[in-house]
């Protein structure tokens, strides 16, 4: 088999990369376009620590051939914020000491911002069942899902504000 | 030799410019300060370091959990297109790990690769290394490995048994020998004694499995050779000086043909201190003069790291009619699996933590350190102690049940006091676990009754 040319939007940038059969979009997005915040923890998408955003869901990267995504619009934690402003989520996550060792965190950033892009308001049930596929091996759930949940009051709060 | 309690008050005088500081940050929160890189993804983890023209390391791995080797044959990996190097024991220069003699402890027991035999399951014999991970992964499993099964050894009472197997043939029996004796012993009082005069006994088994650390970021390395012919070490290791050393004693070259650049753990949980994948990785890199990453799959770190060791205790108490332990006597048997490790020193930890933060005056402890056909096991978070204190508060409770004692009184009852001497002949100092108990019982809502209410851990009350 040949390798294939694959078109991406990645963090609105249009990316283009040759592919050999059996490349996954993680290792497209580390190894073909040296985008690493999305992470290898188990290759077999039982850990959420690849977790990247594909046309506005959250999915596991290492999972994806990335032929399948071909055409497809991917964010990564790279294009989170913008230029050193960070955006409420990771100030949230800094504030709320939501990081530990910080190898699940960019997975956990992805699947709070789909989240929080389809569902402003969530309840804590929601945000729970959001992150269940992201592993946070040094248990910091709890204070990862108020971050999430500070974030998007503070999205709101600003979002009511600019409407004053 | 002095103790702590002697000693001269500690001289600040050096201090005194920054005692005029602040010193307002206790009691404050103070970001993270590496939380603004776990945030942006700009974190550099071993594994997002690349370089051009690195190849992958992948281990063949023993299918027995105790066999002989009678023979390799790497000629089908070898032929593999794109393989490198296939790298065996001949390969390298000091085939032993020293993680220990680093800190003292005897004898060398575990080989980098295998050599005449395997001793558990996963064991590495044979790495390889490719132009891609594919053809590594694929190149390890063509290496055909003849074996001779030898009985396997999966029990730690089995292990002890004088005609079982021998496990581990740098030991000569299946347990770590303690200064002459075949266990960490600790004798204390009169044990038998205080069995005598006790109108109560209790005696229970406590059996841990295995624990795995399981971080999320697998156990890997990153090894550049330079211009200046040192070797560049990215690691996720916990401990960035064993590995140099460790690494350099099995390379057998000077430390500073070295670099090691670490600190940055995607969780490590004890597991990521034993040094099992750079002494390889830098031999690979050496012998292909190329950047080589070697990084366990997730089935690797589940099967071949380290767990916290499978621990038997077995605690018999002598316990007065109001709930006093005045005799303790203690077996426990510490699952190290085929090679010391951390096992040895964890073994010592448990035995001097038998007692508990309990004022015991009779105390017999033998610890053993057992060897068996299982996965070594290491360190993982106060390893040693973790174990013990499950079994030892469990104790605690069915005793309170059994003679209808508040759990929390048998414990203030028991609970060591300043001053008092420990089993392993240590003072206790700054306790404070009486007036915890207290605050935690206030904490709760339940009631303490008045001679409780009055203990203290800086005096001991008249009885």
């Amino acid at each position: 088999m040949r390798s294939q040319v694959i078109n991406l939007t990645v963090n609105g940038t249009e990316r283009e990369l040759l592919a050999k059969p059996g490349t996954t979009l993680l290792g497209a997005l580390r190894d073909g376009l040296g985008l690493t915040a999305a992470k290898r923890g188990c290759a077999q998408g039982g850990c959420g620590a690849c977790t990247v955003v594909v046309n506005g869901a959250a999915v596991p990267s290492c999972l994806i051939p990335v032929e399948v995504a071909d055409g497809a619009t991917v964010e990564t934690l790279e294009g989170m914020a913008s230029g050193q402003h960070l955006t409420p989520l990771q100030q949230a996550f800094v504030d709320g000491f939501a990081t530990q060792c910080g190898f699940c965190t960019s997975g956990m950033l992805m699947s709070a911002s789909a989240l929080l892009a389809e569902n402003p308001a969530p309840t804590r049930d929601e945000v729970a069942v959001a992150i269940s596929g992201n592993v946070c091996r040094c248990t910091g759930y709890a204070a990862i899902i108020d971050a999430i949940l500070d974030a998007a009051d503070r999205t709101r709060a600003v979002g009511s504000a600019a409407a004053d | 030799m002095a103790t702590t309690k002697h000693m001269s008050p500690i001289d600040t005088g050096y201090f005194s410019d920054e005692r005029a500081a602040a010193f307002d940050v206790v009691g404050t929160p103070a970001p993270r300060s590496d939380a603004r890189g776990h945030v942006t993804g700009q974190t550099q983890y071993f594994e997002d370091v690349a370089y051009p023209g690195m190849a992958h390391l992948k281990m063949h791995r023993s299918a027995r959990h105790h066999a002989l080797v009678k023979g390799v044959d790497t000629s089908a990996a070898e032929t593999t297109p794109g393989v490198l190097r296939v790298i065996t024991h001949r390969d390298v220069p000091n085939n032993w790990y020293t993680i220990l003699r680093l800190i003292g402890v005897q004898p060398d027991d575990e080989p980098v690769l295998a050599e005449d035999r395997v001793l558990y399951l996963g064991e590495p014999i044979v790495a390889v290394v490719a132009e891609t991970e594919a053809i590594a992964r694929e190149a390890a499993a063509k290496v055909r490995v003849d074996y001779e099964d030898l009985p396997a050894v999966l029990d730690v009472e089995e292990a002890l048994k004088p005609e079982t197997i021998v496990v581990n043939p740098k030991h000569g029996h299946n347990y770590f020998t303690y200064e002459g004796h075949h266990c960490r012993r600790i004798r204390f009082g009169d044990v038998e004694r205080g069995f005598a005069e006790a109108p109560h006994r209790f005696t229970h088994t406590y059996q841990s499995a295995p624990i795995e650390h399981a971080p999320v970021e697998p156990t890997g390395c990153v090894v550049k050779p330079e211009a200046d012919v040192r070797l560049k070490i990215h690691s996720d290791t916990q401990a960035c000086y064993f590995t140099l050393d460790n690494t350099a004693l099995i390379l057998g070259v000077p430390f500073n043909r070295l670099r090691v650049i670490g600190g940055t753990v995607g969780g490590g949980f004890g597991g990521k201190v034993d040094v099992m994948v750079e002494p390889i990785a830098c031999i690979a890199a050496q012998l292909t003069n190329r950047p080589v990453k070697y990084v366990y799959e997730r089935a690797e770190e589940m099967q071949v790291s380290s767990p916290r060791a499978a621990e038997r205790i077995t605690i018999d108490d002598g316990v007065t009619d109001d709930g006093r332990i005045i005799a303790r006597k203690v077996t426990i048997l510490v699952d190290a699996g085929a090679y010391s490790r951390h096992s040895p020193y964890g073994t010592t930890k448990a035995a001097a933590h038998m007692p508990g933060p309990y004022t015991i005056p009779n105390v017999w402890v033998d610890a053993h350190c057992v060897y068996t056909n299982r996965t070594p096991s290491s360190a993982m978070r106060g390893f040693g102690v973790t174990i013990a204190d499950f079994a030892l508060e469990s104790q605690m409770d069915r005793i309170a049940r059994a003679l209808d004692i508040d759990p929390i009184v048998i414990r203030l009852r028991n609970a060591y006091r300043d001053g008092d001497m420990k089993a392993h002949r240590k003072e206790v100092e700054g306790a404070a676990l009486v007036e915890v108990m207290q605050k935690a019982a206030d904490l709760v809502g339940h009631d303490l009754p008045a001679d409780c209410r009055a203990m203290s851990s800086t005096h001991r009350e008249a009885r």
